[in-house]
């Protein structure tokens, strides 16, 4: 059984211009220590797939028309939200773009973490490896224990002395490598990462990324990378789910779908990426912009600036179908030789 | 023939509260040629703003040379600084910070025009004409020259940006990090249409950004900065496919855009 199973997801955003349709039958699988990246552009939906899973869209605006989100063969489109809230930090992660808006400055960070620590240790008292009984010193004395230790695993140095510093005194990179131990210490099956390294320095961002494989392959977690950047992809995701405008147009190992890409966004994505022996003048842009999501396209969300398409493409919406083993592609042409 | 000519130029900011010294530039030399674009690659805290705002005159280097066209910067008086600057511009990372929200598009691509009464642009009305001229240059229509800078999308603002840094008719442009903001399909579009401009207007470039693809698609050659100081220059080919660095070599090796375009390779 597969760790996430994101079937046919439809969300809707309840705005002052109408009902937009953000979410457009979202189908994603994730499995058990794999590193899958779900990439896009801006307002694709990527964020709001994310912050579905752990249903931290606030309900209005969302409504969820349809579709379902199996975690570990449970529904969450199901789950109350007492049961969501011992998901939450628990069995799913989560960790954002800006590590310093996440953590709260007037705070120690071994403070914030131990909250952390403390609330895991309610719903599952194995965390702090104390039993039902445990008084609360000892509780507390064992979430600190804890909290030293998941700092150290993420590679902060002295991580004793540095839990009683404030998030002003560590640098960016270190403050995001205390989100991702505070998002481990629930012990986490899944961990939601919505664009963990977009805000640092390239060689920041890649042991960063070694970190998060690193764990991967420890706790066998699976991990969703949300991320824009087609690069962070090829570095440490094996598999990758291509989004447009609310729907997922293409998903599989991401070096078949990098190297041999068949559905025309992917490869109009891949064809605006500079790259070696391309001359000066040569990177082909998309042409056209984004549809608007109160109004989208009948067909296909991608047709009107897709050179491929066809009167159907217009009318009817594509359905994924797998074109190779794990490959598939929502496109009406994709089963044609390629063009 | 060479435009700028920075010499051995040290920064030194001193915080009074602790009396200690930052060292943001430690000896950088650098030279660019007349119409070549010049790629400069470095981490934040490198030292590459500090270096942007010295050629701009914005600051002046604790000791060293910055001379452009021949001409030493720290000598020049307050008036032919300013008319200096009419052929220097810079274009920022951020469309959305970069832009006063409150003026129209026709305003911002105008007030370098109005600010430099001798470029000739005095009378409003020919003003508007040449903000046209400008919109249509950066791929805009006219008809966006009355809206305000949230009625658009990123890489809208960005050309915005780009034609008031184009209005006086510069021969330099700093392109700090101008597409890190954008998505990678806009990013196309807009490196496309520079590269077009520098060929049509023979612009010079000094082009700022840490992604390494864009780099190598854009730069004819390539300085890489670390703390304060060039660790490798060269032609951009040579830099990339043999780097003599340990940082370039470690810098290379951590870049997604080139992990990406290895994983692309036939």
């Amino acid at each position: 059984m597969a760790l996430l199973e994101i079937r046919n997801l439809h969300l809707y955003m309840r705005s002052f211009e109408g009902d937009a349709h953000v979410l457009n039958g979202i189908d994603l699988t994730l499995e058990r220590g794999r590193i899958h990246g779900l990439v896009g552009e801006t307002g694709c939906g990527k964020s709001l797939t994310g912050l579905s899973i752990s249903r931290l869209v606030p309900s209005p605006p969302a409504r969820y028309a349809a579709g379902s989100i199996r975690f570990d063969g449970r529904d969450l489109m199901e789950a109350s939200e007492a049961e969501m809230r011992a998901l939450r930090g628990r069995r799913i992660g989560m960790i954002f773009q800006d590590p310093t808006t996440n953590l709260n400055p007037a705070f120690r960070v071994g403070e914030q973490m131990i909250d952390v620590a403390l609330h895991a240790g309610q719903v599952d008292s194995g965390i702090l490896g104390l039993g039902p009984d445990a008084s609360r010193a000892e509780r507390r004395a064992a979430a600190c224990r804890l909290v030293v230790e998941m700092l150290g695993k993420v590679g902060i140095r002295d991580a004793a002395a540095r839990v009683d510093d404030y998030p002003h005194q560590f640098s960016g990179g270190m403050r995001q490598r205390v989100l991702i131990a505070m998002a481990l210490i629930g012990r986490p099956d899944l961990l939601i990462a919505d664009e963990p390294t977009t805000a640092l320095d390239v060689t920041v961002q890649a042991q960063i990324l070694r970190l998060i494989r690193d764990l991967v392959d420890e706790f066998q977690l699976g991990v969703l990378l949300i991320t824009h950047n087609l690069g962070v992809v090829a570095q440490v995701c094996s598999q990758v789910s291509v989004m447009y405008a609310g729907s997922t147009v293409e998903d599989g190992p991401t070096r078949a779908v990098f190297r041999a890409p068949r559905h025309p966004y992917t490869k109009a994505l891949l064809a605006a990426l500079p790259r070696e022996g391309l001359a000066r003048g040569e990177l082909k842009g998309l042409a056209g912009s984004v549809p608007s999501l109160l109004t989208p396209p009948r067909g296909c969300r991608f047709a009107p600036r897709c050179v491929h398409a066809i009167d159907t493409c217009r009318e009817r919406r594509p359905i994924a179908e797998e074109i190779q083993a794990g490959h598939t592609v929502a496109c009406l042409r994709a089963a044609e030789p390629v063009a | 023939m060479k435009l700028l000519a920075i010499e051995s130029v040290r920064k030194v900011y001193r915080s009074t509260a602790r009396s200690a010294e930052v060292v943001a530039l430690d000896g950088v030399s650098l030279m660019i040629e007349r119409g070549e674009c010049f790629g400069l690659v470095g981490e934040s805290g490198s030292g590459k703003s500090t270096l942007s705002r010295l050629i701009l005159n914005l600051e002046a280097p604790s000791s060293g040379r910055i001379a452009y066209d021949g001409r030493d910067l720290t000598s020049l008086g307050q008036e032919e600084m300013r008319r200096l600057r009419a052929r220097m511009q810079i274009v920022f990372q951020d469309p959305y910070a970069s832009l006063n929200p409150r003026m129209t598009v026709h305003d911002l691509v105008a007030e370098p025009l109005a600010i430099h009464p001798e470029a000739g642009y005095r009378d409003r009305g020919r003003r508007t004409v040449r903000v046209g001229e400008l919109l249509g240059t950066v791929g805009l229509k006219p008809e966006h020259m009355w809206r305000y800078p949230h009625e658009f999308s990123g890489g809208q603002r960005q050309r915005v940006c780009i034609a008031r840094a184009l209005a006086l008719n510069p021969e330099f442009l700093i392109l700090d990090e101008p597409t890190s903001a954008l998505d990678v399909s806009v990013q196309a579009q807009i490196l496309n249409m520079l590269l077009e401009l520098q060929t049509r207007l023979g612009l010079t470039y000094l082009f700022i950004s840490h992604d390494l693809g864009v780099v190598r698609y854009v730069a004819h050659r390539v300085a890489l900065i670390h703390n304060g100081r060039i660790v490798e220059e060269g032609p951009v080919g040579q830099v990339f496919s043999a780097p003599k660095s340990d940082y370039a070599r470690t810098l290379i090796s951590a870049s997604p855009e080139l992990a990406l375009q290895a994983l692309l390779a036939p």
